[in-house]
């Protein structure tokens, strides 16, 4: 789908206005919606790819409404409701009266190091040769994904070069849809900026995504 | 550049009842929340904002990047597999499982953005900045580039071809920006402080304290 979240080559959002002062947090509510979404992960009600998923889904007019961390707690909001870890009642009451499901999953302090520290590889063994090899000439499906992707609608339908092999990495359309890893190739693909932009792009610049194997196909 | 109203201090002129910043009321509600449930300690989520405050950083980064300077081995392992050469270090762990290091060099530049959320290589970089979180970054420079680098001060020779980085999936890029010149006589540790984040990112430069980058 085409979320909120997929930016590139928008128009509208002003200057970047780089701010050397600019701290990490901005309140401390930014930190601690920082640390619980961590610290809620451990739960395993849902992947990586689902939560940022569940950010995407979003309205736009929340996603645009909404500082970083406000997009964040939105969206944590909406995980726990959805896996019933928390109710709309005990959310808009902000008392508890349901039971928690997966108490005994809590994080514990003595766990953070390690968790942060070995973070979670994504990488998988591989079930059949890689389809295609740096070099190749290749094209973007032209099929919008009906719910999570990370083929951003700039790169969509569109004839690049393979450049890499990253390796054979869990599949994000499906990791986050509860329909498991499906590991697939993951390619690193460069598409020269006239490609991608037409006239408006500047001369002798590129753009360069990774693209699992099921987004691309032969030219 | 400009000023960000910032809504960090308790509003002591909203009244009596001295209210909380809504998202600050939002937060604790659901904390609380989840904290009576028995599903998060609240020292678990003080210590994971530590680490991500102190652990990880742009220092981490510009060792890898001093090192590569003045170690060709080391810089051509970094080529091969990048996750290796700078878990060697000591850097790892979330949002750097898989790891690339980009070399920019006389002909190319390379910049890095995550133009669907805010992939970004932590272990090295540590949390990204607020620019690279936000839209205006994100939408811009995969389309014009060096308008964006002029943005950051930033002028690249007109002939140099730059490549932006997309991070759509789990793979963390790093840039290896260019050795300044005439630093022949520095020692690596003194080399790894001429090192910025920016730099590390691609909308920077490195150069000697005094020199404009070029």
């Amino acid at each position: 789908m085409i979320g909120p979240q997929d930016l590139g080559g928008r128009a509208g959002f002003g200057p970047v206005a780089p701010d050397p002062t600019d701290p990490l947090f901005h309140a401390e509510w930014e930190r601690t919606v920082l640390g619980m979404t961590l610290a809620c992960g451990s739960l395993g009600h849902w992947t990586l790819d689902e939560s940022r998923h569940a950010r995407e889904c979003l309205s736009p007019q929340a996603y645009y409404g909404s500082t970083y961390y406000g997009i964040w707690l939105q969206a944590l909001e909406n995980l726990l409701l959805t896996h019933g870890e928390i109710t709309a009642e005990e959310l808009a009451s902000g008392t508890v009266s349901a039971p928690p499901l997966r108490p005994e999953r809590k994080m514990p302090v003595t766990a953070v190091a390690s968790v942060l520290g070995t973070g979670a590889p994504v990488d998988r063994p591989a079930s059949a040769p890689a389809r295609f090899a740096p070099g190749d000439a290749v094209r973007t499906t032209a099929t919008v994904s009906p719910g999570h992707t990370r083929l951003p609608s700039y790169a969509r339908d569109k004839p690049g070069t393979v450049v890499a092999i990253h390796g054979c990495h869990v599949l994000p359309d499906t990791n986050a849809h509860a329909q498991g890893e499906q590991p697939q190739w993951l390619y690193a693909v460069e598409f020269p900026g006239h490609v991608l932009w037409g006239d408006t792009a500047e001369p002798g610049s590129s753009v360069l995504i990774d693209a699992w194997e099921s987004y691309l196909g032969p030219i | 550049m400009h000023d960000h109203p910032h809504h960090d201090s308790p509003h002591h002129d909203h009244g009596p009842d001295n209210r909380l910043d809504p998202m600050e009321a939002r937060t604790r509600a659901l904390e609380t929340l989840l904290v009576e449930k028995g599903l998060v300690d609240p020292a678990t989520i003080e210590a994971i904002v530590q680490s991500c405050e102190e652990r990880i950083g742009p220092r981490n980064g510009a060792r890898v990047v001093a090192k590569a300077w003045v170690d060709p081995e080391f810089a051509e392992w970094l080529k091969q597999d990048a996750t290796a050469a700078i878990n060697s270090l000591g850097f790892a762990g979330r949002q750097s499982e898989h790891l690339a290091a980009l070399f920019n060099d006389a002909e190319t530049h390379h910049i890095i953005v995550c133009t669907l959320c805010s992939c970004y290589p932590w272990a090295v970089l540590g949390l990204p900045p607020s620019w690279y979180k936000s839209p205006p970054y994100r939408s811009r420079v995969v389309i014009e580039p060096r308008k964006v680098l002029a943005e950051f001060g930033v002028e690249l020779p007109e002939e140099m071809r730059v490549r932006v980085w997309d991070s759509t999936s789990e793979m963390r890029y790093l840039v290896i920006p260019q050795r300044p010149a005439n630093t022949e006589h520095l020692d690596e540790e003194a080399l790894a402080a001429l090192v910025t984040r920016d730099s590390m990112i691609g909308t920077g430069l490195v150069s000697l304290p005094g020199e404009a980058a070029q």
